[in-house]
């Protein structure tokens, strides 16, 4: 049986290309058509731009990825297109065009990536509203702009980054709505000194919306965005800071605040789960080297913790050596503690961007009743918060039980974050002992007819 | 009456692509070649289909395969990701308004 890796972003690719190094032939399997990841994301054939407009600064780490995968095509089964729907045991469960299969695996390294952590605003059900990674995917990847009048709002560095780029590619750029405040962007400058090189780009995208005048407003609250005279989309978002409440004209929005983990095949292998005050959430347990607390089991990237594209490559290469060393193949052990040096400093560049773009701690308060939690099953605050007063429940999964936050298709990856916060705050408890919401497989929309021709197959 | 649609989406760039013919709501439409079924419905119009619960409309949300928000039926019945599927030519897709093709149409 080969060893197995979910995800071609940057450490599903390193993954790979260490394996290969070590004379294996590893299975990988990726939903995209092309690898890269969301980051490094390639756009369809025929779309003409270059890499230096695709990914900027990135460009020449971008490249390298692609060429390496590129290079590497004829050593490794590579399922691209493919959506890993469960994973039990030693099978992995996979659909392919509608059509079902299953790979068993020899040591399976976990690269799932991440996606926007999102604090939901009145209106952002509305046609126009999108995350940030939404509104990147949507140049990068269709050469559009998420609408003619766009503002950018939440925290993080994809915030300004997305700002950027969207200026630069000729999309207008309403306002940039920060929720971090100047001050904690200052107390964060030691910390990001240790890393000029992300600062600099920072500073970078800093000055290349004030050079095209886009205001970037900071303390920011959003309050609603409201509709067009037909309800059909935004039209214009209201929102709050020290000095009141303001209005801005715009027809769509993009909005996040930082990312959060992919870990529903971790939960459903049994990994062992913690709260990680850093990443505000349970994260699989995982040793400096990406084994989890099930053995054969690895997690490389941000799936794993949320750390950026550069700590992918390098938790990719690290949780490929360990596959390795545990099924006896010798392998470097000072490249392993090189790795392991590298990505304790990313680390610490994480702490420094927590500093410099805080989670918006009081969002829960601020979050009124009529606010829909839940957008795949409209879930409100209020349903949230009568179901833990009137039932004392103070756990995720109870809670869910009870007022199905949670339980649509998208199994809590965009309410989630949020169902925590709300849940912590109506029970006065911190975030961290509200529990999570347990993955259930399939992990993403299958279909039914499907299902059960995989149920068939399971059966003697 | 149904609005003029507008669309929600602005190109650009990559506009030096092969057009691809698809329906929308049983009205001729033009993409290109490479959008996803997500670009080419919201290039042409603000939604892409109506929540099961409240019968709002909704036009996607993450772009990459994680809300399941831009589930999309066909005229045939079929139901794509719209993020996740590219337009192909003759495609009749449905996006929760009054259809064209309806008689009579809906209110």
């Amino acid at each position: 049986m080969p060893p197995v890796i979910i995800g071609a972003g940057p450490a599903g690719v390193r993954a790979v290309q260490t394996l290969v190094a070590h004379g294996q032939r590893p299975v990988l399997i990726d939903e995209a058509l092309r690898a890269g990841g969301q980051i490094y994301r390639q756009a369809p054939p025929g779309f003409l731009r270059g890499r230096r407009a695709l990914y900027g600064f990135e460009a020449g780490r971008a490249e390298a990825l692609h060429r390496t995968m590129d290079r590497l095509r004829t050593q490794v089964d590579y399922w691209r297109g493919t959506l890993v729907w469960s994973v039990h045991g030693d099978t992995v469960h996979l659909l392919r065009e509608g059509r079902t299969a299953q790979v068993r695996h020899a040591g399976l390294i976990v690269a799932t990536g991440a996606t926007d952590r999102v604090l939901p605003f009145l209106g952002w059900t509305l046609p126009g509203v999108y995350t940030l990674g939404a509104a990147q995917v949507a140049l990068k990847f269709q050469g559009c702009a998420i609408g003619a009048r766009v503002v950018l709002a939440g925290t993080g560095p994809l915030l300004y980054l997305v700002a950027h780029q969207y200026v630069r590619a000729g999309a207008q750029v309403a306002a940039v709505l920060d929720s971090a405040s100047r001050a904690d962007q200052i107390a964060a400058l030691p910390a990001l000194l240790r890393a000029p090189a992300v600062l600099a780009k920072g500073l970078c995208y800093r000055a290349s919306l004030l050079a095209r005048g886009v205001k970037v407003h900071q303390g920011a609250r959003l309050v609603r965005a409201e509709a067009d005279a037909a309800g059909q989309c935004v039209a214009a978002l209201h929102w709050r800071d020290a000095d009141g409440e303001h209005r801005i004209d715009c027809d769509a929005i993009g909005f996040g605040y930082a990312l959060r983990s992919e870990t529903q095949l971790a939960d459903l292998l049994g990994c062992e789960f913690k709260f990680d005050p850093l990443q505000r959430a349970h994260l699989p347990v995982r040793d400096s080297t990406g084994r989890t607390s099930v053995r054969g089991i690895y997690l490389a990237g941000d799936g794993a913790a949320v750390r950026g594209a550069d700590a992918a490559e390098l938790a990719g290469e690290l949780a490929a050596l360990a596959l390795l060393a545990d099924r006896g193949v010798s392998v470097d052990r000072e490249r392993i503690e090189a790795l392991e040096r590298l990505l304790a400093a990313q680390t610490r560049l994480r702490e420094g961007l927590e500093r410099a773009f805080p989670f918006p701690e009081d969002w829960a308060a601020l979050a009124p009743d009529d606010l829909v939690l839940c957008r795949c099953e409209e879930i409100t605050v209020g349903q949230l918060r009568q179901a833990a007063r009137e039932t004392g429940a103070d756990e995720l999964n109870r809670a869910k039980a009870l007022c199905r936050v949670g339980m649509g298709r998208c199994q809590g990856r965009y309410c989630g974050a949020a169902a925590a916060e709300v849940l912590a705050h109506a029970v006065g408890v911190p975030v961290s002992q509200v529990g999570r919401i347990r993955s259930q497989a399939p992990i993403k929309p299958v279909p039914f007819a499907m299902a059960s021709i995989a149920a068939e197959e399971a059966s003697p | 009456m149904t609005e003029p649609r507008r669309p929600l989406l602005t190109r650009l760039t990559e506009r030096d692509r092969a057009p691809v013919s698809f329906t929308l709501d049983g009205q001729r439409c033009t993409a290109l070649a490479g959008d996803t079924v997500l670009t080419a419905m919201l290039t042409q119009g603000t939604q892409v289909r109506r929540s099961e619960f409240s019968g709002e409309p909704r036009a996607g949300f993450c772009w990459m395969g994680a809300c399941q928000d831009c589930w999309v039926s066909t005229e045939s019945g079929e139901r794509l990701r719209a993020c996740g599927s590219f337009i192909k030519e003759g495609m009749q897709l449905l996006s929760g308004l009054p259809s064209s093709t309806d008689a009579g149409g809906r209110s």
